[in-house]
């Protein structure tokens, strides 16, 4: 799967030609910014852009905090508040930086989803697919650990909860866990390199966005009929996309106001909205909170890991089959692992030879069940595990598993599929009432 | 019991708030209108002062606000006092040790409030974040998008919320208290009606505004920039919805030839 064939970049003048044979940055530039870009992408398409912003704010913003910030268990805390009270506009900076995790994450939901829906992942897309699983693990790496720096009550437990999940492991768990946290138990030497490695993998995780980039420019974009553009000759590919540049720039750009919009009404009115208070109290080894609760956006995962209690017949059976190795706490840390594992595996797991939800009939019910399933338990994952909530998480769970490893196999089989449009063209102009210059003969299904 | 336990359930477990309450017994938190809420508001700079003088006399005995720098009781948006009495006010509070020639003098503006001074009572500095007054309902955070978190509403809630009972446990002597979780906290009932003689600004001292002058004194102390805070905000806000109106003009126009005649978006 070559690139859609377009107009490359030609050095005219003398300096640009002395550049471009010794460096072709500018012909790179313009590639990336020139790629035809299928014309009929929906607001969905927006993310990436959102993104890679929520990227560029977490690391600028950053940058500045640690200049401020000092990594030790004794003044982390007032170091904090210091940024809040004496630095230059360190409020914003903080709150900013602190809500932008937020953001950066609402994004990466609504872009993963996006891409289930539309079949982003079917090949030839599976790389940009796994990249973007990495990126999304790093991500939260990335955000538990920077959660740990205030050093508030809520960073130190949920430090001391979620590296004790890798204690869980049989065997090595405990080794693990001390290297881990550098001790055996949270301390100074977690949070120096918790402060380390939260500053590291923001960059890694902009490398891999690199990757990412470069894997879908090299395949081109899906679109929302899933159908790809045609890449016979110039002309053909040109009815189906537009370039890059302006048209998804300044689409993007729309996009981006409208959420900053939203985003700066939090941070300005109510930026401790999405925080959780008890992280206002300095940690303190000696009083566990009443719940340690995760920020938002780990809930779902929480909901999951808690969700397989040694009270559900799997986990005993499991526990019974490997002799105890695999107690009801691994299998817990297994399950919240394993639910990325299968979202990761969707492009070899999905048996369906159409890409978009939209001309899937049976798919898109079980898609809108995924996406109620995933505000089910991120909403559980908050709840105390007592009363119903333990079985509603285990309902939530298990359909989370079976969508991927049971729906996605058999629906390819059995459900018939919608004609699909035979063009990019086709779909766009269906779409806007253009008139004639139909691309092909198929009866189209009409766009939302 | 069934509605008890109900009741603790969805208190005590708001979705992107969280719960500082046990699950057992949450308090009830009444609903102070303050004149900080919402978008547009700001400290009262003489409830603010009121404030000050209500911790002074009675707070500061046993609590301290370790992270507030004193000099900034002259910031505009705060107390706003004139320097000169700040640097009195400074003056009169415990001495401190110098951290570099390590002997004992005054405070200065530039120094911070003392610590707590009775080693069980919390530092006070972050009260009004570090408590949520409102939750739930079930988890879903709703209440506090329209009422806020609710801590300064915790405090004053707590300090008009001594129901007069008493009971010895171990030793310690606990005061009934509907607000705090739980039911019975050791601090004795610290304000009453005319605890403070008289305010400079005449204002009533009653026990509920006594109340409300020293839970919106420490919201200050917690959130000194609000004031800040809030003109970023706005400006932010109305930047980027003009931004937005000429990026979707842009956007349409530049659409326009592309779509052909329809132009919907």
């Amino acid at each position: 799967m070559a690139g859609i064939p377009h107009d490359h970049y030609e050095p005219k003048s003398g300096p640009e030609k002395w550049l471009h044979r010794r460096l072709p940055i500018v012909g790179l530039l313009y590639d990336t910014l020139m790629i035809p870009t299928p014309k009929n992408l929906n607001w969905m398409w927006i993310w990436g852009i959102v993104l890679t912003f929520s990227l560029a704010l977490q690391i600028i913003t950053g940058i500045v905090l640690v200049m401020h910030y000092t990594p030790h268990v004794d003044m982390a805390f007032a170091s904090v508040e210091h940024i809040m009270r004496n630095v230059n506009g360190g409020h914003m900076l903080r709150y900013i930086h602190q809500n932008g995790a937020s953001l950066f994450f609402v994004a990466v939901y609504l872009h993963i989803f996006r891409g289930l829906y539309y079949g982003s992942y079917k090949a030839p897309r599976e790389v940009t697919w796994i990249i973007g699983m990495l990126i999304y693990i790093l991500m939260m790496a990335t955000a538990f650990m920077g959660y740990v720096l205030p050093w508030g009550q809520m960073s130190f437990w949920g430090a001391t909860v979620i590296t004790g999940l890798f204690g869980a492991i049989p065997g090595i768990g405990e080794p693990i866990q001390t290297w881990l946290l550098g001790g055996p138990a949270v301390d100074n030497a977690t949070l120096n390199r918790f402060f380390s490695l939260h500053y590291l993998l923001s960059f890694v995780i902009a490398g891999l966005v690199a990757g990412h980039i470069w894997a879908f420019h090299t395949t081109g974009n899906n679109n929302p009929t899933g159908v790809e553009v045609r890449r016979a000759s110039k002309e053909e590919a040109a009815k189906d996309t537009v370039p890059f540049w302006p048209y998804f720039v300044i689409k993007d750009l729309f996009a981006l106001a409208v959420i900053l919009l939203v985003f700066f009404a939090i941070v300005g009115f109510m930026p401790n909205y999405l925080g959780h208070p008890d992280n206002y109290i300095e940690a303190n080894p000696l009083a566990t909170p009443a719940h340690i609760v995760p920020e938002w956006y780990f809930l779902p995962f929480y909901a999951i890991l808690r969700a397989f209690d040694g009270d559900v017949w799997v986990v005993q059976l499991t526990q019974f089959v490997t002799f105890g190795i695999v107690d009801a706490k691994f299998f817990g840390v297994l399950a919240m692992f394993g639910a990325i594992a299968v979202m990761a595996l969707a492009p070899w797991l999905d048996t369906s030879s159409v890409r978009s939800g939209r001309y899937r009939p049976m798919f898109k019910w079980w898609f809108a069940l995924l996406c109620v399933d995933f505000m089910v338990l991120m909403w559980v994952g908050a709840m105390p595990a007592e009363g119903i909530y333990p079985y509603i998480a285990l309902i939530a769970s298990a359909y989370w598993f079976a969508y991927f490893l049971i729906v996605l196999p058999l629906l390819g089989v059995i459900e018939k599929p919608l004609a699909q449009p035979a063009t990019i063209e086709q779909d766009f102009n269906d779409h806007y009432g253009k008139p004639g210059s139909h691309g092909g003969g198929t009866a189209a299904q009409p766009a939302e | 019991m069934m509605r008890k336990t109900l009741i603790a359930a969805v208190a005590a477990l708001a979705l992107p708030a969280g719960a500082a309450l046990a699950a057992g017994e949450a308090g009830h938190i009444e609903d102070v209108a303050f004149s900080f809420e919402g978008p547009f508001g700001s400290y009262d700079q003489m409830q603010l002062q009121r404030g000050l003088q209500v911790y002074t006399e009675v707070c500061s005995a046993c609590h301290g606000l370790q992270y507030v720098p004193i000099r900034t009781l002259a910031d505009p948006g705060g107390p706003a006092l004139p320097e000169d009495q700040v640097r009195a006010y400074a003056a009169l509070l415990n001495p401190i040790t110098d951290p570099v020639t390590f002997e004992d003098r005054d405070r200065v503006p530039t120094d911070h409030f003392p610590r707590s001074g009775l080693e069980t009572a919390p530092d006070l500095s972050l009260m009004a974040k570090a408590r949520a007054g409102f939750h739930g309902p079930y988890g879903l955070g709703i209440n506090q998008l329209f009422r806020g978190t609710g801590g300064p509403e915790y405090i004053y809630s707590l300090l008009t919320g001594y129901t007069g009972e008493e009971k010895e446990e171990a030793g310690t002597i606990f005061y009934g208290n509907s607000a705090f979780p739980g039911g019975w906290i050791a601090m004795a009932p610290p304000l009453d009606d005319g605890s403070i003689a008289e305010f400079a600004d005449g204002h009533d001292t009653s026990l509920h505004h006594l109340s409300e002058d020293v839970a919106a004194f420490l919201m200050w102390t917690a959130e000194p920039k609000l004031a800040a805070r809030k003109q970023a905000g706005f400006t932010a806000v109305i930047f980027l919805t003009v931004l937005s109106v000429l990026l979707y003009l842009t956007n349409k126009k530049l659409w326009a030839g592309v779509k052909g005649k329809k132009v919907t978006i």
